[in-house]
């Protein structure tokens, strides 16, 4: 049983963390650093972060811990971008952050200061699809559609990086461009997981508009 | 996860004083392990000290040869350099053969260097763990070991370690360049990098309180047939049940590193005469203090194919 005392000092720290924590300027600037905490905040803590996402400038106040998945659905309400495992594991949440493709949930909002991100959003709309959305609709490259988003922001960002000469673990050659082979793109979409195994339709919606690009 | 105060740092000594300045902070770079452990409430860090701003990001030839590869840069640009695909080019295949190119993307390679194993009972915060909560016990020894190590363990920790690229650095003698907060420097050759667990397994690296990596050097390339083999329970997107990396010259001699066998990547450079006889003499001598556990004595016979694997295909 907690005694009075102890209640009384829990009560303390309490507000001690709340006086720190409101204390706590957000940051002023892109460089400038803030004035930490002497001790470890109880309450949420607040930073400022100003970023592009699919051409519109964004400023937003954050808590600290807000991941970049969270920032987009939550905050600016785009919700194309899923959360599945939360951990870096599915791919559902993956975006472009200034042309390269990340997972969304496994980086802080706070991180991404400048950058410029593109999501499902912005790649094309309902009336004005984006080639690769065209060919999954073509090929039926899902079913329930939850891992769709991710897998076509991983898709379009996965043929540039074979167009950037980026090898892969199934590249033969180190010294030659790496091909556009179906054994490529299955390893480098191998950070996307589809629960309804629509993997070779998926494969197929990609290797059509590869050749297309090619 | 817990509330954390942050800061962006701008060079590597602002970066190591703001550490020691916070005690229980935690350098912030690609954030793709430490983000998923701190959700996880297994890491806790009350102050994130982002490091992304530092200029680091470069890979540059040495005068005197080899490359100095800055901490940020990041696994997709270091695989891809075209220095590293022609004269490292067991350092490209490692990298390429871990995570997934979203993660590669984000992943630097100190953080890479500096992940954190991923025994099952380490994640698991419900069950002791002597790497989490020091002094706890280990869950990991008598439990479920078919991914843990079977070379160098103790009765605190039989961990692995993650890594495939540092397998590569292992098997080139890659040196780790770091800044203490006092602002000094330091070369660590990456064979006194890593710890064995010993009774602190919590204590991973040479690294001291709010020292800071800033670049890995490479010496002139090793030339030989350079090979990354690595065997796991699916073909991508998984870690390394054994993995061996290897420089092999024509007349049969080399160096042999392996992962997922170790709290470290493993190598014993005195069992390296024993390359010429083929893989069961050399591996009999780099596993010669191996004490695998039921679940995970395969590991050790695996090694051994994988490495008779790696020699033929250095021969072609």
């Amino acid at each position: 049983m907690q005694k009075p005392g102890d209640f009384e000092s829990s009560r303390r720290v309490l507000l001690v963390g709340a006086v720190t924590a409101a204390a706590v300027p957000v940051l002023p600037t892109a460089t400038k650093a803030q004035a930490p905490a002497p001790n470890p905040p109880t309450a949420p803590v607040a930073a400022k972060v100003s970023l592009t996402v699919n051409g519109k400038p964004a400023a937003l106040e954050l808590d600290t811990r807000t991941t970049l998945l969270d920032a987009l659905r939550e905050h600016l309400h785009l919700t194309g971008s899923k959360k599945g495992c939360d951990h870096g594991q599915c791919g559902a949440c993956t975006v472009m952050v200034d042309g390269r493709r990340v997972y969304s949930c496994l980086t802080l909002a706070v991180m991404h200061e400048g950058n410029e991100v593109t999501t499902i959003e912005g790649l094309g709309t309902p009336d004005n699809l984006h080639p690769m959305q065209a060919a999954f609709v073509k090929h039926d490259g899902y079913q329930c559609g939850y891992c769709t988003p991710g897998q076509i922001c991983a898709s379009v960002a996965m043929l540039q990086e074979i167009k950037d000469g980026i090898p892969s673990h199934v590249t033969a050659d180190l010294a030659a461009r790496p091909q556009l082979t179906v054994d490529e793109i299955r390893e480098r979409m191998s950070g996307n997981i589809c629960r309804c195994g629509a993997y070779s339709n998926i494969v197929e919606a990609i290797t059509e508009v590869a050749g297309r690009q090619a | 996860m817990n509330p954390f105060t942050y800061e962006r740092a701008r060079t590597p000594a602002e970066a190591a004083s703001a550490a020691v300045r916070n005690p229980g902070a935690r350098f912030i770079a690609g954030g793709t392990n430490l983000l998923d452990l701190m959700k996880l409430q297994i890491e806790t860090p009350a102050h994130l000290i982002d490091v992304n701003a530092l200029a680091l990001n470069k890979i540059e030839a040495i005068p005197e040869g080899g490359l100095r590869i800055g901490a940020l840069v990041r696994n997709t640009d270091l695989a891809s350099d075209e220095r590293v695909r022609r004269d490292y080019a067991v350092l490209s295949r490692a990298i390429s053969a871990g995570a997934s190119g979203q993660i590669r993307n984000k992943a630097t390679t100190a953080g890479n260097l500096l992940q954190r194993t991923r025994c099952p009972y380490f994640y698991d915060t419900a069950q002791p763990c002597n790497k989490r909560t020091p002094g706890s016990g280990c869950s990991a020894i008598g439990g479920v070991t078919r991914a843990l190590a079977v070379v160098g363990a103790s009765n605190s920790c039989i961990a692995t370690h993650p890594s495939d690229m540092a397998v590569a650095m292992r098997a080139l003698d890659a040196t780790v360049e770091t800044v203490k907060p006092d602002g000094s420097t330091r070369r660590i050759p990456i064979a006194e990098f890593y710890r064995l667990p010993g009774d602190t397994p919590q204590i991973e690296t040479a690294l001291e309180g709010g020292e800071i990596i800033t670049a890995v050097t490479l010496p002139p390339p090793a030339g030989g047939a350079q090979i990354y083999r690595k065997v796991r329970d699916r073909a991508s997107y998984a870690f390394a049940l054994v993995s061996v990396a290897a420089v092999v010259q024509r007349d049969g001699t080399g160096r042999v590193a392996l992962g997922g066998v170790a709290h470290k990547p493993w190598r014993v450079e005195k069992a390296e005469a024993e390359l010429p006889r083929g893989a069961k003499v050399a591996m009999a001598a780099i596993m010669a203090d191996a004490r695998p556990t039921r679940d995970n004595a395969f590991k050790v016979a695996l090694a051994e194919r994988t490495l008779a694997s790696v020699l033929a295909e250095a021969k072609v």
